[in-house]
């Protein structure tokens, strides 16, 4: 058995060799960089191959090997199931699937872990069927939980070795030249597929938007590309990108978005050239639009804006009051949109957003961030990972990433969920380490995490409703009582590690 | 002698934190019997039970049948709910 | 009184998830309504509620009114005796008039003599009676109820407001005059627009003490415009200092920039460092 710092414990066999969390930059690099094989392409050869089975055959794929998939189709990707059928078809067992999320709609993959074609599955965020079964002990080995910058870093490093990445292509050329804004399935941004292009033996491009070579623009580049598939659809276009995000009308909502962006403008952080990050969500955006005011009044521009990119950060973007956005993952058509026209809406890829083991990720420059949680306990360890039941229903994605290289980090949550408490005496499941984590900001109060005693000297000159996190516990334990714990068995069903690669929790099994 | 209902009756709603209240005439000597349903069951289903029995022991009501359908209430929440339910019940209330 | 009303947020009385979250908008009382927001057939279960509520509920700092029904109606006598027994601090009685307000204030003299009693006036004869209304005891407050006001003299509401002004006018009088609150009719939509803030200021300019809210988004900006300025706040201690230097140095007039100190000046700096004083405050906000 194995403790982290956190009082996590994980058991040796799962463990194996893994190191135990022990600090957010506890962990330096050593080595080299991981290498893909050389290649050559000669004049008159041809990429485009006749269908998804006849790329997985060229490609050498076989049984106990790992292919990838990129997320930013969402919830209306068809690629990754195409794909798991075909090798099904072709009698392929005991594959890992590395894809960067896994949502409602690959709910195929069940049946594939039942019949042994997927053994392993390994991903920064998990939703639906998928993870439920997981979670209820479906998978023989743990599935690997990673963060945005942390799935980089596996890759760059070796940890995780790609054989084939089968990448859903918006548009593509017969050469293999790739973008994500034409075409019908455009998801905008193609950030988290870039890591996987660049490392995997075997890259195949999957299209359903087959244009004239050359390509333009150009996000994944042709001398990376192995083989090019044209099929019929890619994906669901209503899946893959919403309707426009608007920002919350919930008068709770809108109150916790105004102490946070109080919270932002008392740590002085609201001036000429500030970086923010929110998530999609309509109260994060809130947040920005209340921040906003403050760069409005104040004359500021700020310097970029981050995260899921909506419609509302295009506003901002073509007002003038930020330079650029720099974008990994379109949430709405407007940003897909944008992202086409905008020569400063620029698109980034996964390990420039937040590896921590490259030179310099962009959230290392982030004045502030604002994130949500499903839980936080007293140590402001927060969990984006399971329900209070314990299933998995979320992961870290870009959170520990953000909260680890930003100067402000804040929680914006209601304090109860139905009548769950937010704050607890222990999370679930760790997915971000409260050394990371400064503010929370509840409708019912704002707690500062001890550690930043500069942060509370700052805020506390100004009328905010700030509690000691015990306190905010406390009053609304008084209201709700407090829950049981989830019950779980011992059985290790998902591993989660921290940006570097260290272990910093473990799911069990929900029966 | 302890007080009976004569006829089923109903409060609350399925609104997030609020809950719905069924109740209806048990067998005689049948005593009170509570079914639960609830979004926070593995979190608070224990508290949930206690809750509602005690709130009906208040009112000394026995052969009573008691479904709750529980969005997230809070304690005061169901209380006021059973509470009204077998007011309602035993015909001491307009409310239907 | 325990603080200042300038914020009163109406909540309906029967939905539990807007009762739990009554007290995060900064609202200096909460309005739990049994009367217009409660459906005829789940009278008796809003009561209960906010009677449970009233039991359970840690509301801090913030005032606690129910609005019962009027006792013109069913309801009305089981609603005041349901809730008097849960220990409000105020009721607001609708429709009242002298007559109906004694009957109140006598079941409340019975039953739970430390509430209050706010007197809804949204009647013509309610506000042509505002000053008797006000001197039934343990009244505290008055409240121009402007829909129904204006039903009853035949008219109806314009954004302006000129229908309802020598109401206004005679609640805050009759208010100023019994030394108790006057709060204004809430401002009927629910975003905050230029019209709404001219709304609120022109309820303080009148003289009202406070304001009704019938959405959460209001309360902020209310608080805001009946909240003493940092300005006034530091004018009215200057008056001060200039008054007590007259009286030390036995001058009978005093001035300051140029305008003369007279006693109404002096009462009125008083009562802004009062407010002040009352909020905790050295400038005009506070949180929410």
């Amino acid at each position: 058995m194995g403790e982290n710092i956190l009082g996590r414990v994980i058991p040796d066999d799962v463990l194996g060799n893994k190191p135990l969390f022990a600090g957010a930059f506890a962990r330096s690099p050593q080595g080299r960089k991981a290498s893909p094989p050389l290649k050559a392409v000669r004049p008159g050869e041809n990429k485009v191959l006749a269908s998804i089975k006849e790329a997985i055959k060229a490609s050498g794929l076989k049984s106990g090997m790992t292919i990838s998939f990129h997320h930013h189709l969402r919830n209306g990707d068809y690629v990754l199931n195409m794909v798991l059928q075909a090798c099904a078809e072709l009698g392929l067992k005991d594959l890992t699937v590395a894809s960067s999320s896994i949502f409602p709609i690959h709910a195929p993959l069940v049946e594939h872990i039942k019949n042994g074609v997927v053994t392993g599955l390994d991903c920064n965020y998990a939703l639906g069927p998928v993870a439920e079964a997981v979670t209820r002990g479906l998978l023989p080995r743990p599935m690997i939980m990673r963060t945005h910058g942390g799935r980089v870093r596996a890759i760059e490093s070796g940890d995780l070795h790609i054989d084939v990445a089968f990448i859903a292509a918006p548009a593509a050329d017969a050469y293999g030249n790739i973008n994500g804004v034409d075409g019908p399935s455009a998801c905008g941004s193609l950030g988290y597929a870039m890591a996987d292009a660049q490392y995997a033996d075997y890259v195949v491009a999957i299209t359903d938007n087959l244009m004239p070579y050359p390509l333009h623009p150009i996000s994944i580049s042709q001398s990376l590309v192995d083989a090019v598939v044209v099929v019929d659809k890619i994906g669901d276009p209503k899946g893959i990108v919403s309707g426009s995000t608007r920002i919350t009308r919930d008068p709770v909502g809108l109150t916790i978005a105004n102490y946070a962006a109080r919270v932002i403008e008392a740590a002085g952080l609201v001036k000429e050239g500030i970086s923010f990050q929110t998530g999609a969500g309509g109260a994060s955006l809130a947040v920005a639009a209340y921040l906003r005011k403050y760069m409005e009044e104040r004359h500021v521009t700020g310097a970029f804006g981050m995260g899921g990119i909506t419609g509302y950060f295009v506003e901002l973007l073509e007002a003038g009051l930020l330079r650029t956005i720099l974008d990994t993952q379109c949430f709405d058509l407007v940003a897909v949109k944008s992202l086409k026209r905008n020569p400063n809406h620029i698109e980034i890829d996964a390990g420039m957003y937040a590896n921590p083991w490259n030179k310099g990720a962009v959230v290392n420059l982030l004045d502030t961030v604002i994130l949500g949680a499903t839980e936080i306990d007293t140590d402001f360890n927060v969990n984006v990972t399971t329900s209070s039941d314990g299933i998995i229903m979320g992961g870290s994605g870009g959170h520990s990433d953000t909260a680890a290289g930003s100067k402000l980090t804040i929680i914006v949550t209601t304090a109860t969920r139905t009548r769950l408490p937010i704050v607890r005496d222990r999370v679930t499941t760790v997915t971000t380490p409260g050394e990371t984590v400064d503010v929370v900001v509840t409708e019912r109060g704002v707690c500062v995490n001890p550690r930043r005693q500069d942060l509370i000297e700052k805020l506390s000159q100004r009328r905010l409703p700030i509690l000691a996190i015990e306190e905010l516990k406390r009053q609304v334990e008084d209201l709700t009582g407090k829950p049981a714990p989830a019950r779980t068995s011992d059985r290790v069903v998902a591993l989660v590690e921290y940006r570097d690669g260290s272990i910093i929790d473990a799911v069990y099994q929900v029966e | 002698m302890r007080p009976t209902i004569l006829r089923p009756a109903q409060a609350g709603s399925l609104e997030s934190s609020d809950c719905l209240v069924t109740v209806s005439p048990g067998e005689p000597g049948s005593g009170v019997k509570v079914n639960i349903q609830s979004i926070v069951m593995n979190q608070f289903g224990d508290e949930i039970r206690a809750t509602v029995e005690k709130a009906v022991a208040e009112t000394n009501v026995t052969d009573i049948l008691i479904d709750v359908n529980d969005r997230g209430a809070v304690d005061f929440v169901l209380r006021a709910r059973v509470l009204t339910a077998i007011d309602r019940a035993l015909g001491k209330e307009e409310g239907r | 009184m325990k603080s200042l009303r300038r914020s009163l947020l109406f909540v309906p009385g029967n939905n539990p998830g807007m009762i739990l979250s009554a007290p995060v908008f900064g609202a200096d009382a909460v309005i739990l309504d049994l009367e217009d927001s409660v459906a005829p057939n789940q009278k008796d279960a809003a009561r209960r509620l906010v009677s449970e509520a009233l039991r359970t509920l840690a509301f801090g700092k913030i005032e606690r009114i129910v609005r019962v029904n009027a006792l013109s109606t069913p309801f009305g006598e089981k609603d005041i005796g349901t809730i008097l027994a849960a220990k409000p601090d105020a009721l607001l009685v609708p429709k009242a008039e002298p007559e109906s307000l004694r009957r109140v204030s006598a079941m409340v003299d019975e039953m739970a003599p430390e509430t209050g009693i706010i007197a809804l006036l949204e009647t013509a004869l309610g506000v042509e009676l505002a000053y008797q209304c006000a001197l039934v005891p343990h009244v505290n407050g008055l409240f121009l109820g402007a829909e129904d006001f204006t039903a009853d003299i035949g008219t109806s509401r314009s954004a302006e407001g000129i229908e309802i002004s020598y109401a206004r006018q005679r609640v805050v009088i009759a208010a100023a005059a019994a030394r108790i609150d006057s709060i204004d009719t809430p401002y009927t939509g629910t975003e905050v627009t230029d019209e709404f803030l001219a709304d609120v200021r022109l309820a303080r300019k009148l003289g009202f003490t406070g304001k009704a809210c019938i959405s959460p988004r209001h309360v902020q900006a209310v608080n805001e415009v009946f909240s003493p300025t940092q300005e006034e706040i530091v004018f009215a201690k200057r008056v001060l200092e200039a008054a007590e230097d007259g009286r030390r140095r036995g001058v009978g007039a005093v001035s300051l920039d140029g305008k003369m100190i007279d006693p109404p000046i002096e009462a009125r700096a008083r009562q802004v460092l009062m407010r002040a004083g009352l909020l905790g405050v050295e400038g005009g906000k506070r949180n929410g």
